[in-house]
């Protein structure tokens, strides 16, 4: 019994470095300078250098244009991941609630077409979606970054799932009060759903949060730049430099990582309640 | 994260039963009855579907039949000669052969690490919660964000794992040599996904009955193959759902791992088809090639996803 305790661990404990020796390295390379890194590569140790690395990455204007800094790159990643979980829970919710709760015609040819687009990730038609952008005048702008994503429906699909746990018993008696569907909606069912829109919510934010493709067609004005776009300009000016700025490539790194990942070690109760038990 | 990888792990009969043609059973016994409130619901969904999804899908179908001029003026229709082009050319095959061991590759070896760790974990009750922690922290990271710590530890001049190859006699040069660079994006890429793998594996363990688990302890004594004969029978559903998620992720959520670390020089470099969807849409204004591309792409993710609903699935245990 020990002895298959002891292995358990050990490979337990291997593969706990394997995942977080890279993050580690990550966030201890970035104390050190430069110079430092170029000449002694990555570090498992700190340096004293972390807050001035930090601050450059936050405040300094970069870009071509001189526009952007790090901490605007991170305000429109956080204005992204929120604007995007805040929408998709909205759209979803009220879709789900309509083709739950409601007996209409097409309910059923509704329900194909949401979830059909299931079924074509963004990257296939990143293209002609680019160019419908384009033809909406909705480059460089929120809206562009933000509204295309929610065209997707698994948030409908899981407000659906939840919604169908729901028992029936609430609808008669909240109908027996003389509730209708305004009032069921906000009254019985948003209450009911909190800890299912918490979940949603952190699953949603992280990807708004980490979108990459996306934002990197959408914006060429500086002020919209995420911290994932970010990266991209950081390694096209990197190439060519004598010794690149290992430091501050770290740094973004790790300010790119942080908020996703605390969201998620902080509340992966209700984060892996809602990837993994939907129906419950 | 693709979209798919956001479904919970068991598909829901409403869209089983679509996929086998049937139409979704009403959701409540109870409803509402007026007739136009529901559309007021909707709206703001199939709104933002019908402009961001439809329309966009429709325009690549339709692009993948002329070829446009790169200068803006008119499209010729040329019926199905871009899609003859995409499949005839060497380059693309060549391509979408790596696409396939790539995807593979990374497939099983996030699947098979995430459910060694799961299952270690599962049995370990001092500690589990740290290791759990640990083990799900780096699904949070974003994939370009893993590319650029990809980058790093395999960089020419400061990366520890072109020097460990080093000791073994690997001149490793990632960015330079074809298979260096795809061994760093199969491990960067499979890296990304074991906590998403482990998340469900060890949520899947954690649903099968104590009683079901002693059973199979008194059918059988052996610890690998009571593992074999009962448990991974009890995970075969999950198993099945995270295979074409795996698939999904490989084929195309691992692009910006790609475009980090092939730094814009995909010449010599592997790369995946949906890179070059992009490369030829964007740099190189190909714009029926790529939308022939897109629904080359398109067609492998539906007969995908049909596979997963119809076929596969019976032949899965659902214990």
């Amino acid at each position: 019994m020990n002895r298959t305790n002891l292995i358990d661990h050990a490979v337990l404990i291997l593969a706990t470095l394997f995942m977080v020796l890279p993050v580690l390295v990550a966030i201890m390379t970035s104390t050190h300078t430069a110079v430092d890194i170029h000449s002694n590569g990555l570090f498992l140790t700190p340096a004293g250098h972390g807050a001035e690395t930090y601050a450059a990455v936050l405040t300094r204007q970069g870009g071509f244009t001189g526009q952007v800094t790090g901490t605007r790159m991170m305000i429109n990643s956080l204005i992204l991941g929120v604007g995007f979980a805040v929408g998709k829970i909205v759209l979803s919710m009220l879709a789900a609630y309509a083709l739950v709760y409601f007996r209409f015609r097409l309910a059923t040819v509704m329900f194909w077409i949401i979830f059909t687009t299931l079924l074509l990730p963004l990257e296939v038609r990143i293209m002609p979606s680019y160019q419908v952008m384009s033809e909406l005048g909705l480059l460089n702008s929120y809206t562009g970054l933000i509204v295309p994503l929610l065209a997707s429906a698994t948030g409908t699909f899981y407000f659906r799932q939840f919604f169908k746990s729901v028992p029936d018993e609430l609808l008669e008696a909240a109908r027996i009060d003389g509730a209708g569907p305004f009032k069921f909606l906000i009254d019985v069912l948003i209450p009911l759903s909190k800890t299912m829109m918490a979940a949603i919510f952190i699953i949603m934010f992280v990807y708004g949060w980490n979108q990459y493709l996306w934002p990197m067609l959408m914006t060429t004005d500086e002020r919209f730049f995420t911290l994932m776009r970010g990266i991209k300009q950081i390694l096209q000016v990197w190439v060519g430099s004598q010794i690149p700025d290992y430091n501050e490539a770290f740094a973004l790194a790790v300010l790119a990582l942080a908020p996703p990942v605390l969201v998620v070690v902080v509340f992966q109760r209700w984060f892996i309640k809602g990837l993994t038990e939907s129906d419950k | 994260m693709t979209e798919l990888s956001h479904l919970p792990a068991t598909p829901r009969t409403g869209l089983r039963r679509w996929y086998r043609g049937r139409p979704a059973l009403p959701a409540k016994r109870v409803q509402f009855d007026q007739p136009l409130l529901p559309w007021l619901f909707l709206m703001p969904q199939l709104a933002v579907i019908f402009v961001f999804f439809y329309w966009p899908s429709a325009q690549a179908i339709s692009s993948s039949f002329y070829l446009e001029d790169p200068f803006g003026f008119g499209a010729t229709f040329v019926g199905l000669e871009n899609y003859g082009a995409a499949l005839g050319s060497g380059e693309y095959r060549k391509i979408a052969g790596f696409t396939a061991l790539f995807t593979l590759l990374v497939t099983v070896f996030s699947l098979g690490l995430g459910l060694l760790f799961a299952v270690k974990a599962d049995k370990i009750i001092r500690g589990r919660a740290t290791y759990r922690t640990a083990l799900i922290s780096v699904y949070a990271i974003a994939p370009p964000v893993a590319g650029l710590m990809g980058m790093m530890l395999f960089d020419q001049h400061i990366g520890p794992f072109v020097t460990l190859a080093g000791w073994f006699g690997w001149n490793m040069q990632v960015g330079i040599d074809y298979w260096d660079t795809a061994f760093a994006l199969v491990l960067v890429s499979v890296w990304k996904q074991v906590p998403y793998n482990f998340i469900f594996f060890l949520s899947g363990l954690q649903g099968i009955p104590a009683s079901v688990r002693e059973a199979a302890l008194i059918d059988c004594r052996n610890g690998l193959t009571r593992f074999r004969t009962a448990i991974l029978l009890l995970l075969a559903p999950t198993a099945f759902f995270l295979l074409i998620i795996n698939i999904t992720y490989a084929l195309f959520d691992t692009f910006a791992v790609i475009d980090v670390m092939v730094k814009d020089k995909p010449a010599n470099n592997p790369i995946t088809l949906v890179y070059k969807v992009y490369s030829d849409g964007f740099r190189g204004n190909d714009i029926g090639g790529s939308a022939a591309q897109s629904v080359i792409l398109m067609v492998v993710v539906l007969i995908l996803t049909l596979v997963q609903f119809r076929w596969l699935e019976r032949r899965v245990h659902y214990g």
